[in-house]
């Protein structure tokens, strides 16, 4: 909460920006206690890392210091204080922290409890919900990240001139030329990441886990080869076509399972039907929509980042010619 | 024992708050995507707390225990969490792209500029 | 295959968005995406002949009984939204190679089209769930697909608007998302026939006071309701021509959609409106949105300017038809829903055929229009006529329905203010004319042609239907009482 306070008063971005990363790792740490070990995952990687990381970038590109604001905010003021009321005059009949018998433990959640393994046979009961009862979700949440990708496409590409005629600058050009131990210690790294990245896309039925968790380590397992070896070589490993390629396969694939499930008799996502054995085709559709999300999760991150990186080397070449 | 039942949301409600005025009282474009991304992160921790049952652990099913947190708020704050970045990362690709525009990311300043070329 | 209808109306867009992509070739993009739909039109109108015929269909997605899975529920109020906006989308799609050549650079085509098939399955999506999550997460759908195809306005001050309603919209959509908190926590259920069968019980609580609070401001955010309308003007000002027209006919009602089933199917009729002083609320600000936003349009330069403003002012209108509270008032706004979509859908393609042309929509550049783009020019004073509510124009319909209910509610104030809010209409209409008709042509507009046959088209189209569905309006009234009707529980 100091936290909070403290991006309120601090000018310089780049401070807010870290202490933002830092209010996203503790947040995780209270997912962690509050037993939401699956989401603590995500908002670690999210809310501390990829988050944390485009705003760096952005910044780079906006500059890092806030102007001070001359007006006195008191309408901002009066806004956020009747909302903090009605919030907290909701908050009065709601049932007590941690009660297990408030409305929201009631109803709908036990059958996830008790009949998730007999109906779908998965032991985490994050997964299961996620990707079976409301599979739904899991796949507009796929198209929202999706949708992102595109939008940062259209804002951010440029059309790019013959490599040889634009002089490409890294990402770190300094470090590119002379960190040796960086270099190699990344090398090794890299596929050790890729490695748990493919350990949690497969996990996650057991543990902590799943798809959108995989795809991005895995895209930040690429984008940390991109910061030490230059965007220039690693768009030679992975060009931009084919990212934005695999994000749409991801999003296909996903909905062609839907599909499938649909010619075989069921109802769309109704992954009972894939298999004699509905338990069996209930873990045969888990398994491939997380593959679906976790190949679009980590195209889409790459293609934000490849972007925003690409975007300012542009700005840069454009303002060393004019300083030519 | 209402002060200790529901002190923990009130101090998320503070936290939503903060967020939020970050979000409407400050001009900087970054700082505002900053505030809507810590507005975001409280109420995704309010959710958070709902599904906690005193006793529980998390839901992953275990031989021997028969007290697990609620999973459903789990798996709608990890939908939720992913809407969130793509939010940051499309409003961060406009602040970039407004900077190439206005050459500023304040907001009185590119209200300015809008107003001057009226 | 008919049974699986309702999920196909959003899934068949969605899954083209990344084919798309696929394809990449900017004309056969085109095709495709109308194509597509074309497609979803025609499962709306087959959607709405099922529903109108044997009730409400439910759809369970993954085989999951509701309230555990998600379910689709479409009734007679989803299915005519449905049928609105995949019919605005088909025709403003005709339209758009042209437009799009002229407006865009060439390595964005085809994400243009990705992104409106984006927005289009968003809009399905939120219309056809009945799950509020559900909703939550397809309105992002179409929020943030929205807000890159307004960043693709030429002008620079298409980001600060796009910017704007991101932050706005994300706003919205937050709030939405802790009122859903506050109602999940409470019933335990995410679904909105089990919400509004268990929301009762609790319905004196605190928290559900403050819930409902957060989820109609959240909506009125999205729904530009006066005074949360800022981000508006701009946005639709500055956007490619064809995304105004596009989004000024299906955004905003679909705002509009979730307001009603909100408040009438989810919280109930009793809990809204007697509860809480919200017949009053809504009736104040849409007057107020009228009367402000018909003045604003008055002073616009920029004639999209002008015509946003209208549209802030109609929604006013719908507003005013829903605080009333009963049948006849849902039905003069669900009908106004529908009248609007078809006049600003064509008013905003004659404007875009206008910029195809002249490059501008300031309302200096319309001079002597009126002779060298003759149909368009015809197509815009219809329009306006409509707008305006002339008899034998749709406008004319919506507004009689709204007298009506009005009067029935002894508002007879109210009534005379509507009344004369129409004057406003005429004036702001007027100048249009005025340029266009009675001013000598300007030198730089000189030898300016006739908008191409691609334009006219779906302009003309849309024309038609302002007028058909003015004279004949059984199909759309008989509609638009049934869904309200159901709504209140009334047995047609």
């Amino acid at each position: 909460m100091g936290i909070a306070v403290a991006i309120v008063r601090m000018k310089d971005l780049v401070a807010v920006i870290m202490l933002a990363g830092i209010y996203g790792l503790l947040s995780a740490s209270f997912f962690v206690a509050m037993d939401a070990v699956d989401v603590a995952f995500t908002e670690a990687s999210v809310g501390a890392g990829i988050s944390s990381l485009l705003m760096l970038v952005a910044i780079t590109m906006t500059g890092r210091s806030e102007h001070p604001t001359r007006h006195k905010p008191v309408l901002a003021l009066v806004v956020v204080v009747i909302t903090g009321a009605l919030l907290i005059y909701g908050t009065l009949d709601m049932p007590y922290f941690g009660s297990a018998d408030a409305p929201i433990h009631g109803h709908v959640a036990p059958r996830y409890i008790n009949d998730s393994m007999q109906e779908i046979g998965v032991p985490n009961i994050v997964t299961s919900v996620l990707a079976s009862y409301r599979a739904f979700d899991t796949f507009g949440e796929v198209v929202v990240i999706f949708t992102a990708g595109i939008g940062v496409l259209t804002l951010l590409s440029v059309v790019r001139l013959p490599e040889d005629v634009t002089k490409s600058y890294s990402l770190n050009d300094s470090m590119y030329e002379q960190q040796l131990i960086l270099r190699i210690v990344t090398k090794m790294l890299i596929p050790f990441i890729l490695l748990f990245a493919l350990y949690v896309q497969f996990h996650g039925e057991y543990g902590p886990g799943g798809g959108f968790q995989a795809g991005v380590i895995f895209a930040a397992a690429i984008i940390l080869y991109a910061m030490v070896f230059g965007l220039r070589t690693s768009r030679r490993v992975i060009n931009q076509p084919f990212i934005q390629l695999a994000a749409a396969m991801g999003v296909l694939f996903y909905g062609s399972i839907g599909l499938v499930s649909l010619l075989n008799g069921g109802n769309f996502l109704d992954y009972s039907v894939l298999n004699a054995d509905p338990i069996a085709g209930q873990h045969l559709g888990i398994l491939l929509i997380e593959l679906g999300v976790g190949c679009t999760v980590a195209s889409v991150m790459l293609i934000i980042f490849f972007n925003f990186a690409g975007r300012r080397e542009v700005q840069q070449n454009r303002r060393d010619k004019e300083t030519k | 024992m209402m002060l200790m039942g529901l002190y923990n949301y009130w101090i998320v409600v503070v936290l939503m708050m903060i967020g939020f005025y970050i979000v409407i009282a400050h001009g900087n474009l970054i700082k505002k995507i900053v505030g809507l991304t810590i507005f975001q992160t409280s109420v995704f921790i309010f959710y958070i707390s709902t599904a906690k049952v005193d006793g529980g652990t998390a839901p992953i099913l275990v031989e021997g225990i028969n007290q697990y947190s609620n999973p459903l708020p789990h798996v709608l704050i990890l939908t939720a969490i992913v809407v969130g970045i793509a939010t940051t990362a499309l409003g961060l690709a406009l602040a970039v792209r407004i900077k190439e525009a206005y050459g500023s990311i304040e907001e009185q300043e590119i209200q300015k500029k809008d107003n001057q070329s009226c | 295959m008919l049974a699986h209808l309702p999920i196909l109306q959003v899934i068949v867009p969605l899954l083209a968005a990344p084919l798309c992509l696929i394809l990449r070739r900017s004309s056969l993009v085109w095709l495709f995406s109308l194509i597509i739909s074309g497609i979803a039109f025609l499962i709306s109108i087959s959607l709405l002949q099922q529903i109108m015929a044997s009730g409400t269909i439910v759809y369970e997605l993954g085989g999951w009984d509701a309230p555990w899975g998600i379910e689709y529920r479409i009734d007679k109020l989803n299915a005519f939204v449905l049928l609105i906006i995949s019919a605005v989308s088909t025709v403003v799609l005709l339209a758009a190679q042209t437009s799009i050549e002229k407006e865009l650079p060439k390595d964005k085509h085809t994400l243009f089209y990705v992104l409106y098939l984006l927005s289009l399955s968003g809009m399905l999506g939120i219309v056809s769930s009945g799950d509020v999550f559900n909703v939550f997460v397809f309105l992002e759908i179409s929020s943030l697909s929205a807000y890159a195809l307004i960043a693709l306005g030429e002008d620079r001050r298409a980001l600060w608007a796009s910017f704007q309603y991101l932050i706005m919209g994300t706003i919205g959509a937050t709030f939405i998302l802790i009122g859903i908190g506050l109602m999940y926590q409470m019933t335990g259920t995410l679904n909105l026939d089990d919400l509004s069968r268990r929301l009762p019980e609790v319905a004196h609580t605190r928290t559900v006071f403050s819930a409902f609070a957060f989820v109609i401001v959240g909506i009125c955010l999205k729904l530009a309701l006066f005074p949360l309308h800022l981000w508006l003007p701009n946005a639709y000002a500055y956007a490619p021509s064809i995304v105004t027209a596009f989004l000024a006919a299906t955004a905003t009602k679909v705002a509009i959609y979730l307001l009603i089933r909100f408040t009438f199917s989810v919280f109930g009729l009793s809990f809204s409106f007697t509860t809480l002083p919200l017949q009053i609320l809504f009736m104040v600000l849409g007057l107020l949105g009228i009367f402000v936003a018909s003045t604003a349009a008055i002073y616009q330069k920029n004639v999209k300017h002008l015509f946003a403003y209208s549209s802030i002012a109609q929604i006013g209108y719908m507003i005013v038809g829903f605080s009333t509270s009963t049948v006849t008032g849902l039905t003069a706004t669900l009908l106004h829903v529908f009248n609007h979509a078809l006049m600003k859908s064509a008013l905003f393609l004659a404007l875009g055929a206008v910029m195809y042309r002249i490059g501008s929509v300031q309302l200096s550049q319309f001079q002597g229009l009126g002779r060298q783009m003759p149909f368009t020019m015809a197509a815009i004073v219809i329009g306006g006529l409509s707008l305006i509510g002339v008899p034998l124009t749709v406008g004319f319909v919506s507004k009689w329905y709204l007298l009506m209910a009005l009067v029935e509610n002894g508002w007879w104030l109210v009534a005379v203010l509507i009344l004369l809010s129409s004057l406003l209409t005429i004036i702001y209409v007027w100048r249009i004319f005025e340029v266009a008709y009675f001013k000598p042509p300007l030198l730089e507009t000189e030898g300016i042609k006739e908008a191409p046959i691609s334009f006219l088209i779906p302009i003309w189209i849309l024309v038609m239907a302002n007028i058909y569905f003015g004279i004949d309006t059984r199909l759309s009234v008989q509609v638009a009482q049934a869904a309200s009707q159901s709504l209140f529980g009334v047995a047609p």
